[in-house]
């Protein structure tokens, strides 16, 4: 997919460009917030990701000028200040996501491509399937294989987020956030817990698991055919 | 600057300046006043007196012509005290009196009011004598004079004169000792505040203002000046073990990284050692990223601007979010959650803070009290209710404990009581919940579980 970096930091961005070609993306650079603003006006890109203080133009300046314009490209604001304020700056400007510097690659990949799924529009979907597993967002029933299994209510959100982004990587903090609305650090392997229940219950006694940890980076729901 | 220089620079110096110019105005005009009324009052009673001797004088001529006049004139005359008398003839001859010369023409004049006028009392007077006089014109020619000298009155002013400018110099006397009693109690007292002072500002942080006790401004001042060292000494203090704690805290991981990474620059170059050296690598930089997180999320909440927006939340639902999010955790180190988070609690706050802290107490407690191996399972009991006016929020765990000793310093940041630092965590978990409750003016105490810990925080409500 087609993803505008807009970055003034050149050892960051060249990494990053090199990293999301390598991912099979294709990514513009803009190193500054004029030049980014015209190239994010001309359109065509799938996801902005947007540094947040950048020379010429403010980042959150260049999101709100798309919004006002009628432009809903999806935007990953990056930033240095990790505060909650800032988030909440940032997501009210009309920033899709944040991220606080320093991030790692596989977070901002998974959100990068979550982003760029939610373009299109999802949230008529009652149900989702993968691979033999259903979930039914309305009557709150997963079956596998046509057997019912029970789920607490909040291994039902955490199976509706993986498989809301099924075949993309959704990492930990991206599961903390979605699931149970927390942006701190549990300093714990909480999630991790959370996933090996989830797993028990939905992959056990399964031939192909659907559930995959993706080492270094996060969880992934999948069909093990597909 | 001179020593004259200091003082005239003092308040009190400035002060006692404004009261003396204030006095001596009002004093010199007061004097004044006085002595105005007294020379009206004093007037009139000489001219009353004078016109009463001369119509008595007048009445006597009629009776008994002028040799009852001059009679009368000579018995007055030289009795101590007396008024001035003079008797003429029409040619201006003196007949009789107590006044060897006065000028012709005033006797020429014979007014209703008494003038003023210079005399001779005697012949080659030169005494340069006043008196208020009038004269009287008799049948036949003759004159009558009749007067009092004022010469007193000259005299009364000056004793007034005197007594005013003795006064203000008594006063400016008194102004200025009690001026420098005072002032140099102030002065001193404010000198030894700038001494003090200097002394902190060189480095010794521990001392302190005089409290004399009296209880007056400078020791209300001493006292809070007192409570601001204190504050800032805990603060510096804090500040020096945070800067040991993150030497240490830090160096020790990053020394490990650098290890790995030279001594897999060094191995066998195998892809696979590689790949280990650079995910434990990364795995080392998130936990410093982590440290350095919390380290930062505490330096906001001391700052007062943790961010997020407080809100009217339910405490106890947020303690069950939490404990939901960590049972498994709990779980798998053998323990089992004991949860009393019944009525609502209600609390102004942010829920992101809450939940954090929570998140923090119980982290701390599977880390210190979870342990798989025991024989029967571990308990962790939590707890939060409304008391009175304050949230109370309790954890329990039946694991280790903190010695009595040690409860205060945990709160610290970077305190950690296994020394090997062999668990995982920061030593920032605790550290953080005790930044958060001073932030809210809450209390955070560690008590003894017997066994185990049992951390009770306690948050007003509002």
């Amino acid at each position: 997919m087609r993803i505008l970096l807009i970055e003034d930091d050149g050892d960051a961005a060249a990494f990053l460009m090199k990293a999301l070609r390598e991912a099979g993306h294709v990514p513009d650079h803009a190193g500054d917030g004029e030049s980014g603003a015209a190239m994010a006006a001309n359109g065509g890109y799938d996801v902005l990701v947007v540094d947040r203080m950048l020379p010429k133009r403010d980042g959150l300046l260049i999101i709100d000028d798309l919004r006002k314009s009628g432009d809903q490209t999806p935007a990953l604001i990056l930033s240095a200040l990790g505060q909650v304020d800032d988030r909440v700056a940032g997501l009210r400007a009309g920033g899709d996501d944040y991220l606080p510097k320093p991030y790692a690659f596989s977070e901002l990949l998974a959100r990068v491509e979550v982003l760029a799924r939610r373009k299109i529009p999802q949230a008529a979907e009652t149900s989702y399937r993968v691979g033999d597993l259903d979930l039914d967002r309305l009557g709150h029933t997963v079956q596998r294989a046509g057997q019912t299994i029970t789920l607490q209510p909040r291994e039902f959100r955490l199976l509706e987020c993986l498989m809301q982004h099924a075949g993309q990587v959704v990492t930990r903090t991206m599961l903390l956030e979605k699931v149970w609305d927390y942006h701190f650090d549990p300093q714990t392997n909480v999630i991790d817990v959370h996933i090996s229940r989830l797993r028990a219950k939905i992959d056990k006694g399964f031939e192909a698991p659907l559930l995959h940890t993706v080492r270094g980076a996060g969880y992934m729901i999948r069909d093990g055919t597909g | 600057m001179t020593a004259l220089g200091k003082i005239v620079r003092t308040t009190a110096f400035k002060l006692s300046a404004i009261y003396i110019a204030v006095f001596s105005i009002f004093s010199v005009f007061f004097v004044l006043y006085i002595s105005y009324t007294a020379n009206v009052v004093l007037n009139s009673q000489v001219r009353d007196t004078i016109r009463t001797e001369l119509l008595g004088l007048a009445d006597q001529y009629r009776a008994g012509g002028l040799v009852a006049v001059v009679e009368a004139i000579d018995q007055r005359a030289y009795q101590p005290g007396a008024s001035l008398y003079l008797v003429t003839d029409v040619s201006g001859r003196i007949i009789a009196g107590n006044v060897s010369r006065v000028s012709v023409e005033l006797l020429g004049q014979s007014g209703v009011d008494p003038v003023t006028i210079p005399y001779e009392r005697f012949a080659g007077d030169r005494g340069d004598r006043t008196a208020m006089v009038q004269v009287v014109r008799l049948a036949g020619g003759y004159r009558i004079l009749v007067g009092r000298d004022i010469g007193e009155r000259e005299q009364f002013r000056t004793i007034i004169g005197s007594a005013l400018a003795w006064a203000l110099a008594l006063m400016i006397g008194l102004a200025l000792l009690s001026w420098f009693f005072v002032s140099r109690r102030v002065l001193k007292r404010i000198d030894s505040i700038s001494a003090t002072g200097r002394r902190i500002m060189t480095g010794d942080l521990s001392g302190r203002l005089e409290v004399t006790g009296t209880g007056d401004e400078f020791d209300r001042l001493a006292e809070s000046l007192n409570a601001m060292l204190v504050r800032i000494e805990d603060l510096l203090n804090g500040l020096k073990d945070v800067s040991n704690n993150i030497a240490h805290d830090l160096k020790t991981p990053l020394t490990r990284l650098r290890n790995r990474v030279e001594t897999a620059l060094a191995g066998d170059g195998e892809p696979e050692s590689y790949r280990e050296a650079l995910e434990a690598t990364i795995e080392e930089s998130d936990r410093l990223i982590r440290t350095f997180d919390a380290l930062l999320m505490i330096a906001r909440i001391e700052a007062g601007s943790p961010g997020g927006e407080d809100t009217e939340i339910d405490a106890a639902a947020i303690v069950r979010d939490v404990v939901e999010l960590y049972e498994p955790v709990a779980e798998e180190a053998g323990m089992a959650i004991d949860l009393r988070a019944g009525e609502p609690v209600c609390i102004r706050a942010g829920r992101e803070l809450i939940s954090q802290a929570v998140a923090n107490l119980i982290d701390n407690a599977i880390k210190h009290a979870g342990r798989t191996d025991r024989a029967e399972g571990g308990r962790l009991a939590i707890s939060v209710a409304a008391e009175q006016d304050e949230l109370v929020l309790t954890v329990a765990d039946d694991g280790p404990g903190i010695p009595e000793a040690d409860r205060t310093r945990v709160l610290q940041r970077f305190v950690r009581l296994e020394k090997s630092r062999s668990q995982p965590g920061s030593g920032l978990g605790l550290s953080l919940v005790a930044a958060l409750v001073r932030l809210m003016q809450g209390s955070i105490v560690l008590g003894d579980g017997e066994p185990g810990l049992v951390v009770t925080v306690r948050l007003p409500m509002k």
